[in-house]
């Protein structure tokens, strides 16, 4: 809709802090890393505005990304083989959204047919993704219902049985659960921040619980790499498909570096898993555009499949950035710079851990707090009697 | 027990046992985009249903089936359901208040006729809520055969349209939870706002308008602009108003 703008209040109280954010293009054609209002696109140039989640449909030929207020746009981005044809051209359409709630996570359905989004709300939206998309997505297939805080990340499982529609999603609850989303039944819960131990150092505080930032399947759904705010590496679960259910399968830590990735992918055709992390900067107030002030660390996962054997394979490691595919061009480019210095891993471990509790921090106003917050609307002012 | 009772009768009508309303005056806008500090299910299967229509749930008879059907959203001090109530006794219906004190309001007022009229008003309650975020919370898909929205807040300025509990994007939700059949009923005596409220409707590929011959034989049609507080006091003052009734209806694939 035309009017799109949060009270002004509110958005001075929320911090512009938000994790990196990265998208794999099925045939691994074009990779996107998000920093803040930055978007950096290998070989794809797509948006100028603050993106919150963004995807590709399934066949390539849109593009969806949300805004903060709540509103997922679709862009035709067509066919690319002519490289002189700038998608950035065409409009972007609103087709449908979250009552102002900031959606964390947009994905398409591995056959095309839904559009998937979740919420600061807890909610998880399972919408149809219309042949003619520009006209909107106003067929709501189900709610996937259960998590007790914001949902983060959404990644489907892959079956070669159409029947059994599997989606995982993480939370700032420290759970990944996972659903049957045509229906939106929940069937598991993993209380992952528990699996890593992570809870026992915190036990007892009020502080926030760790919240899952990111998920990515193995293209065969059997093992899901689950990043959790605080864990230094990378959770994996194995998820049953007959049975139904989530386990821990590993925990895999990334040794040199203090690298806790807060936004993960794959292709679906090469077994890596690719990792970044990375946060727009805490202190930047004079808008200061400087690139190298932001971190991206990219890093890559070797081995990121699963053959329905009780063990993974050895080759699930971190793999050194000289092994990195394209090594230095790419990282040149997805992180701006190609060293990076051990301070920027505990600003963007910090700037993570702001942009958790931003989600959340909402929701625990005290009485007083909500009083000011009421007095600095201007709405109130002008309101019109209506008795 | 003393206490509650200096409290009940305080708020309460001698003589009719009703609550007052002058002790349930509430500031006239909410703004709905502000969050929430009231509890919300976190799935409709988490509703107590029970707890709202016990009659309809004896406690002895386990897992009682019936599920809510018609949903008044931002109900106001609940004129609509007290009246369909009646027409409808063996239907399950619910009043949407954002406003606290009017929700306690229709509280009182429902727990005040089942009293006074033992046996009715068992099929009607009101929960306090965002409507305008929380619907899915409440309502399965496909739950709701009628969902009511009488005399909305106008938000005249065009920067708060997206406030307007009627806007397309909210129509999807709507949708949702109708039923294929089920109706949606919005009456208003703002023009600009029939004007909008029937352009978003008329706009959506999951609704149709109800025909004029359909409309005439629904007995619900003729409580819009009569049984609710707002529509009465529209009445009173002799003020037009403008209707928009449509049909959900199945997608075209
Ligand atoms: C003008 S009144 C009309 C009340 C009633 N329908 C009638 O006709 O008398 C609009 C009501 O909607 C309520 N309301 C506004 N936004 C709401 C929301 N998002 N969720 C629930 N109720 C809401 C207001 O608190 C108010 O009581």
């Amino acid at each position: 809709m035309e009017d799109t703008h949060m009270e002004e209040s509110e958005q001075k109280l929320e911090s512009e802090v938000a994790p990196a954010l990265i998208a794999i293009h099925p045939n691994q054609k074009f990779i996107s890393v998000s920093i803040g209002s930055e978007l950096r696109v290998f070989n794809l140039q797509v948006s100028e505005k603050r993106v919150t989640s963004l995807a590709i449909s399934s066949d390539g030929k849109f593009l969806c990304f949300a805004d903060k207020f709540g509103v997922v746009y679709v862009v035709d981005i067509g066919d690319h083989s002519c490289e002189n044809q700038a998608p950035l051209s065409k409009k972007a359409v609103p087709i449908l959204s979250h009552y102002c709630s900031i959606i964390t996570r947009l994905e398409f359905s591995p056959d095309g047919q839904y559009i998937v989004t979740a919420d600061r709300d807890f909610k998880i939206r399972v919408t149809v993704f219309p042949k003619e998309p520009l006209n909107g997505a106003h067929e709501i297939q189900s709610f996937c219902l259960g998590h007790t805080d914001f949902v983060s990340c959404l990644a489907f499982v892959h079956c070669q049985d159409s029947a059994n529609q599997l989606l995982v999603s993480g939370s700032g609850d420290s759970t990944v659960r996972l659903w049957d989303y045509a229906s939106g039944s929940l069937l598991d819960t993993c209380d992952v921040g528990a699996k890593a131990g992570l809870l026992d150092s915190i036990q007892g505080q009020d502080e926030i619980l760790p919240a899952v930032t990111d998920l990515c399947a193995t293209p065969d759904g059997s093992l899901i790499a689950v990043a959790i705010q605080s864990l230094p590496g990378i959770l994996l679960l194995k998820c049953n498909l007959s049975s139904r259910t989530l386990s821990l399968s590993k925990v895999i830590s990334v040794d040199g570096e203090p690298f806790i990735p807060t936004s993960i992918g794959a292709s679906s055709s090469v077994p890596l898993l690719w990792m970044v992390m990375g946060a727009s900067s805490i202190s930047q107030p004079n808008n200061n555009k400087d690139s190298t002030a932001l971190l991206a660390r990219v890093r890559v996962l070797s081995g990121f499949d699963f053959n329905g054997s009780d063990s993974i394979s050895h080759e699930t490691r971190v793999l050194e950035d000289k092994e990195v595919p394209y090594s230095d061009p790419l990282l040149l480019e997805l992180q701006g710079k190609l060293c990076i210095g051990e301070e920027a891993f505990s600003t963007a471990a910090q700037a993570v851990k702001m942009s958790m509790r931003n989600l959340l921090i909402k929701k625990h106003y005290s009485a007083e707090r909500r009083e000011v917050r009421k007095k600095g609307r201007n709405d109130k002012k002008n309101q019109t009697p209506l008795s | 027990m003393l206490e509650q009772e200096s409290i009940a009768n305080h708020t309460h009508s001698k003589t009719t046992g009703l609550p007052r309303k002058r002790f349930y005056r509430a500031r006239a806008h909410s703004n709905p985009l502000s969050d929430s500090h009231f509890p919300v299910p976190a799935s409709p299967a988490q509703f107590d249903c029970a707890l709202h229509y016990p009659q309809f749930f004896p406690p002895n008879k386990t897992n009682g089936s019936q599920k809510i059907e018609f949903a008044d959203i931002g109900c106001g001090f609940g004129g609509l359901l007290i009246s369909l109530s009646v027409l409808f006794p063996d239907k399950l219906m619910i009043g949407m208040e954002l406003r606290d004190k009017v929700t306690e309001y229709v509280k009182e007022r429902v727990l005040a006729l089942r009293v006074s009229n033992p046996g009715q008003y068992e099929n009607v309650s009101v929960v306090r809520t965002n409507s305008m975020k929380y619907i899915p919370n409440y309502f399965e898909k496909g739950q709701l055969t009628k969902m009511f929205f009488l005399f909305p807040d106008p938000h005249f300025k065009e920067k708060n349209h997206r406030r307007r509990v009627i806007s397309p994007h909210l129509l999807d939700e709507y949708a949702y939870v109708l039923r294929v059949g089920g109706i949606i009923y919005t009456i208003t005596d703002v023009e600009e706002l029939g004007v909008w409220m029937n352009a978003c409707l008329d706009g959506h590929p999951l609704f149709e308008a109800v025909s004029e011959s359909e409309l005439e034989a629904d007995p619900v049609v003729e409580l819009l602009s009569s049984a609710t507080e707002e529509g009465q006091k529209v009445a009173r003052n002799e003020g037009q108003t403008f209707r928009a009734v449509y049909r959900r209806i199945a997608a075209s694939r």
